[in-house]
């Protein structure tokens, strides 16, 4: 569903992207780990077009998205069809960035209402309905200051999903979050990983990886170095430099 | 000479007068500059150079030069080159034009400070730059800049008395044609250096307040709190409700 075919990115000097190769089936949980500055983050960044890409192709459903070779030469997307495309993945990040100036309620309906011009009742019945499930029902009027990181991060998620988005990325959603607070997040993302969405999901909890992932991707210095499912992967990782991942998080 | 009480109720007509001016000419100067600001600020940190550029020397050109030399060139200077101008429209421009360019700075500041994530939140739903500048970024901004806002606003008032120059009636003018005539400067300038501080002392006081009710209530804390803020702005309370 999500492909993205020899891409590459850098920031300056710094090749944060190298040559990545990565599939995402409709459906599939692809849970990328590796250590921070590896560029799990960028890759889930550049699929949202948060970052552009300097040289390589990303395909939505096998149409390429964003910039791409066509005819030779580099195109870009216009705004509108970018947008349009950016609507259809939804992305969740680390710092949650829920709108401080909004409800819960409104932070949800937002999407909707400013994106798509539903009408606002409309939309704010839907928001309910996405914040019962996430488990959020008694908090539908407080504000994101009321809310504590995990339920600001459940906020955070029902949002993305109000677009009703074909797939869904998850950008370190439990790095900035209290450890008991952790929890309520990953059961949120369970059940959609069970509901059969189709996720990528870059974390650095393990047990949650293996668990929750179809396939296990590792990355590090911008190049994914193995990937495979997760019981092969963690169990009996083939490279070096997983082992030693995987040692150095897990002994922990 | 010296201070005379007795003389200040037969003054105090024409002074008034004068002070009702300036409140005057300080309420259509700052409205105007609060809305061509605005464009002025976005131009500022638009992506687009043929935005950016002229804003910018807009912006340096206003803020770089004496207030009082954009009105001697407005009203003295442009008659030289045909233009001639009515001293109201000379001093309403001039002043509209230098406190633009004051609030677009402060407009930029307020806009800058909002964090860079929101916009990517905003941009991931797939809305688009007008969209999240309205709806995201503004009603965040306000906050922000509301204080200091409330200080160039009392700034304003104390400097239509350039206005003056302009031949245009406000408390400082009133006061140079009163002082002329009945040679009684000590009381003259004294009662109007009262009128001016009757003003902005409360001002003042109210924009200090104001400062710290937005800065004891972190933002979105309870629907009252957003309730009492945004009624100073109903229409982005709109956008929010």
């Amino acid at each position: 569903m999500i492909k993205l075919e020899h891409i590459n990115k850098r920031f300056g000097a710094l090749h944060v992207l190298r040559d990545v190769n990565l599939e995402i089936a409709r459906g599939e949980v692809v849970v990328v780990i590796g250590p921070s500055g590896s560029g799990k983050s960028t890759l889930l960044r550049v699929i949202n077009h948060l970052e552009g890409i300097d040289s390589g192709t990303i395909r939505l459903n096998g149409e390429p998205i964003y910039d791409y070779e066509k005819d030779g030469k580099r195109v870009h997307d216009p705004e509108a069809k970018v947008r349009a495309i950016r609507a259809r993945v939804g992305m969740v990040s680390q710092r949650f960035n829920l709108f401080p100036h909004m409800s819960a309620l409104d932070n949800v309906a937002s999407g909707p209402i400013h994106v798509r011009g539903t009408p606002a009742a409309e939309a704010k019945a839907q928001a309910r309905v996405l914040l019962e499930r996430v488990g959020l029902s008694e908090k539908v009027h407080s504000f994101p200051a009321q809310l504590s990181g995990g339920q600001q991060q459940r906020v955070a998620i029902a949002r993305a999903l109000a677009m009703n988005p074909e797939a869904m990325l998850f950008d370190e959603v439990t790095s900035a979050l209290d450890p008991e607070l952790v929890g309520e997040v990953l059961r949120v993302m369970k059940a959609l990983a069970a509901e059969g969405m189709t996720m990528a999901i870059v974390t650095h909890e393990m047990g949650f990886a293996r668990e929750v992932a179809d396939r296990v991707v590792m990355m590090d210095h911008g190049a994914i170095v193995e990937e495979g499912a997760p019981a092969a992967f963690f169990s009996n990782p083939t490279s070096e430099r997983t082992k030693a991942f995987l040692q150095a998080v897990i002994r922990h | 000479m010296g201070f005379h009480w007795d003389e200040i109720p037969g003054m105090l007509p024409v002074l008034l007068h004068g002070l009702l001016i300036t409140v005057l000419a300080t309420i259509m100067i700052m409205i105007i500059a609060m809305v061509v600001g605005l464009p002025v600020a976005l131009a500022r940190i638009s992506r687009h150079w043929f935005l950016r550029y002229p804003a910018t020397i807009y912006v340096q050109f206003l803020r770089g030069t004496p207030v009082l030399l954009q009105l001697f060139y407005l009203y003295y200077v442009l008659p030289f080159a045909g233009i001639r101008l009515e001293p109201w429209t000379a001093g309403i421009i001039g002043m509209s034009l230098a406190y633009s360019a004051y609030l677009s700075e402060i407009y930029r500041a307020g806009i800058e400070a909002i964090d860079r994530g929101q916009t990517e939140a905003a941009l991931s739903l797939g809305m688009s730059r007008a969209k999240i500048m309205r709806v995201v970024v503004l009603p965040q901004a306000i906050r922000i800049i509301i204080p200091p806002i409330g200080n160039i606003l009392i700034g304003l008032f104390k400097d239509t008395s350039l206005l003056s120059v302009l031949t245009i009636r406000e408390l400082m003018f009133e006061g140079q044609i009163l002082a002329s005539t009945t040679f009684r400067h000590i009381t003259i300038f004294t009662v109007i250096a009262v009128l001016y501080l009757a003003v902005c002392w409360p001002s003042a006081a109210i924009v200090d307040r104001l400062e710290r009710r937005l800065k004891a209530t972190p933002q979105g804390d309870g629907p009252s709190a957003r309730r009492s803020f945004f009624r100073f702005l109903p229409f982005f309370a709109r956008e929010t409700g």
